[in-house]
């Protein structure tokens, strides 16, 4: 099936071009990262973490959120979903696969990563990460792949996916859990150390994945004669909705803990995201263009009315998924650090080298989101009109 | 593999140049070549069950007192200067009291003496470290006698256990510490041959001296101190160590956090505190 991707129109040549181009320079700005060190970052002894694995975590989420569609569909026989579930699932492959670079390029010492194999250490939670992450990358890959293959022939999927596809739902939600136990499980960092991180990463992925796949689906109809449907897209407005609901409680539930408590470990944190802390306060319009944002989406996604027009709906989404950006893939891991162990604050912005990896890394991600659509869009077009099968 | 090299270090009683890293095991040879202790246990190590120190800051009086002890462990460890503090690589170092106990010290009537002390921080050697539990590769782990040792080989520079430790204890070489600055200036100014230098991208901090350890010395900030930094057996109760943390008021780092630390400060320097 791979062939489809070889064949597209002018346009389809010309991003796939945009995109390596901007692959290609990232590159060379990885090299000399590799060979200057991550000294070249804006990373520091007091924030050890940053762009790179803010933005890992944000991809976990998104990569997740594909069992948002396998749910209903598989579990529910929710047949509006036959058409639009292969986009969520190729969606996860190409974040899954943004996640493992970005830890990649966050390393000190890529070459040695199979060390993480080579000395299996149970009681750390990335070695489990590494675990469900691959796990995860290989289901997706396999049951997208199988059932679009089978749709192609006009058969019903072979009988041993189904068992895979159960598995890749309760798989979805232990990689996005484990990667919140990265966090809640560190002694001393106020700011991670909440049982409800796990169950807040769960929403915000849960609201900002879907909301992708939205943009992307209105993009898929604009651009090819595929339609995932409607009533389909509608259904994801839907369970965006609710999600983002739910995070935006569960953010409500820290502020209240940290400051009717008044506990000052608890509060410095927030404080520094919000209102800055000691003078510093290089995160705070960020952070406030990312409340903003999650407001006037949640106005435009509760009524009905509203998110019926899919512009509105376009750009309730696009306005959720770039305030979550903000405050999983930045906010979050800042915020760990900043106070530091000493309750001092050292501050962190990316550097130009390192925006422009990150960058690189996205542009890998949508390379491999643009030729796994092609394919699956090529399919759709050619068996448009036939019934689906499974 | 894992199993193989934890015996090997339980054999060599201390290994003096595996620890700190199999890719500094070419330079070791080439420099030192082995040494006795790296094959059968040296008569002279010292053993214990739990190694830790009493710091007694009372006794370190002027800023060469500080510098004194910084100086003995940086420049025998071969740590690099790199000369910003976003890059910086440091094993021990002082400290004002708010930023070594930052959770006790939101008071504003503090006392003065004591808001102006000032602290040497190093790595606590938990007996739950955080850092130990959270790395995936087990390049840092725990000896039995309670130091916390850093591979510097095995580590992949994930920095995990830089985000676990409460303590701001590790550092990570951002730069290449065998490197020079924009003027050309050596980051590690006098290169110590008996001991490995690290490279880019991996993490390290205070390994307690195990390879002094391992020829029978006291670390070398504590013999560099004038007794100020006591060194001894934290399980054996008549030991120094033991001896005045029963008999003293100390406190350790962040006692809340159940990681444990090894090191007890004792404060002393007014009748009331
Ligand atoms: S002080 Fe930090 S680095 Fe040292 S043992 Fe404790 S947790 Fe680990
Ligand atoms: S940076 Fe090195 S020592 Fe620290 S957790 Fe990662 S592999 Fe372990």
């Amino acid at each position: 099936m791979l062939e489809k991707a070889l064949v597209g129109s002018k346009r389809y040549w010309l991003w796939l071009g945009v995109l390596i181009a901007i692959i290609g320079v990232a590159f060379i700005q990885y090299l000399r990262q590799y060979g200057y060190g991550l000294g070249l970052t804006g990373l520091s002894r007091d924030v050890s973490w940053g762009l790179y694995i803010g933005q890992f975590t944000f991809l976990v989420g998104v990569a997740a959120s594909a069992v948002m569609l396998v749910i209903p569909y598989y579990l529910h026989d929710f047949k509006k979903f036959s058409k639009i579930v292969i986009l969520g699932e190729f969606l996860a492959v190409s974040a899954v696969i943004m996640c493992i670079l970005f830890i990649f390029v966050d390393m000190g010492q890529p070459t040695r990563i199979m060390n993480v194999v080579l000395n299996p250490t149970p009681n750390s939670v990335m070695f489990w990460d590494f675990i469900v992450l691959s796990g995860y990358l290989i289901l997706n890959i396999v049951i997208g792949w199988t059932t679009l293959a089978a749709d192609r022939k006009g058969v019903r999927p072979p009988q041993w996916v189904k068992p895979l596809i159960y598995l890749s739902i309760p798989w979805a939600v232990s990689i996005h859990t484990v990667t919140a136990f990265l966090y809640a499980g560190i002694p001393g960092r106020h700011f991670w150390l909440t049982a409800v991180m796990a169950a807040r990463f769960l929403a915000s992925a849960f609201a900002g994945g879907p909301a992708l796949l939205i943009i992307l689906a209105l993009l898929v109809r604009r651009f090819s004669k595929f339609d995932p449907g409607q009533e389909a897209i509608q259904a994801v407005g839907k369970i965006v909705t609710y999600a983002m609901f739910a995070n935006v409680f569960l953010l409500g539930l820290e502020f209240f803990t940290a400051f009717y408590s008044n506990i000052p470990g608890h509060m410095h944190p927030f404080k520094y995201l919000y209102t800055g802390l000691e003078g510093h306060g290089k995160l705070v319009p960020l952070m406030w263009t990312s409340s903003v944002m999650a407001l006037v989406s949640l106005v435009l996604l509760v009524f009905p009315g509203l998110r019926r027009n899919e512009n509105i709906l376009a750009f309730a989404c696009i306005s959720l998924f770039i305030s979550l950006w903000i405050d999983k893939g930045f906010g979050l891991i800042i915020g760990g650090f900043i106070p530091n162990m000493f309750e001092g604050v050292t501050e962190y912005w990316p550097t130009g080298p390192e925006s422009m990896i990150t960058l690189g890394v996205w542009a890998v991600g949508f390379l491999v989101l643009t030729v796994l659509y092609k394919v699956a869009v090529s399919v759709r077009e050619e068996t448009a009109g036939m019934p689906d099968n499974h | 593999m894992s199993m193989n090299r934890r015996q090997f270090l339980k054999i060599a009683g201390v290994s003096t140049v595996l620890g700190i890293g199999g890719g500094t095991v070419v330079t070791g040879l080439r420099r030192t070549g082995l040494e006795a202790s790296q094959v059968s246990p040296d008569p002279r190590a010292l053993k214990a069950k739990r190694w830790g120190f009493v710091v007694d800051v009372s006794k370190l009086k002027t800023d060469e007192d500080y510098q004194k002890c910084v100086d003995a462990c940086h420049g025998i460890h071969n740590v690099p200067d790199i000369g910003n503090p976003k890059d910086e690589v440091k094993w021990i170092w002082k400290d004002t009291y708010e930023r070594t106990f930052p959770t006790t010290s939101e008071d504003e009537h503090m006392n003065k003496e004591l808001k102006e002390k000032k602290f040497l921080l190093f790595c606590n050697h938990c007996a739950q470290p955080a850092c130990v539990r959270v790395c995936p590769t087990k390049a840092t782990f725990k000896r039995q006698d309670g130091v916390v040792m850093q591979d510097m080989h095995r580590c992949i520079g994930c920095r995990f256990c830089m985000a676990a430790c409460p303590f701001g204890a590790r550092s990570f070489n951002y730069r290449d510490p065998r490197g020079v600055d924009a003027s050309g200036r050596p980051f590690i100014r006098k290169e110590n041959p008996q001991f490995p230098t690290r490279m880019i991208g991996v993490v390290e901090k205070c390994t307690m001296c195990y390879e002094r350890l391992a020829i029978g010395q006291q670390p070398a900030c504590a013999e560099a101190s004038n007794g100020a930094i006591l060194f001894g057996d934290l399980d054996d109760p008549n030991s120094e160590v033991r001896k005045v943390i029963s008999s003293t008021f100390t406190i350790r780092r962040k006692p809340e956090l159940g990681t444990q630390p090894s090191i007890y400060y004792v404060i002393g320097g007014t009748e009331h505190a």
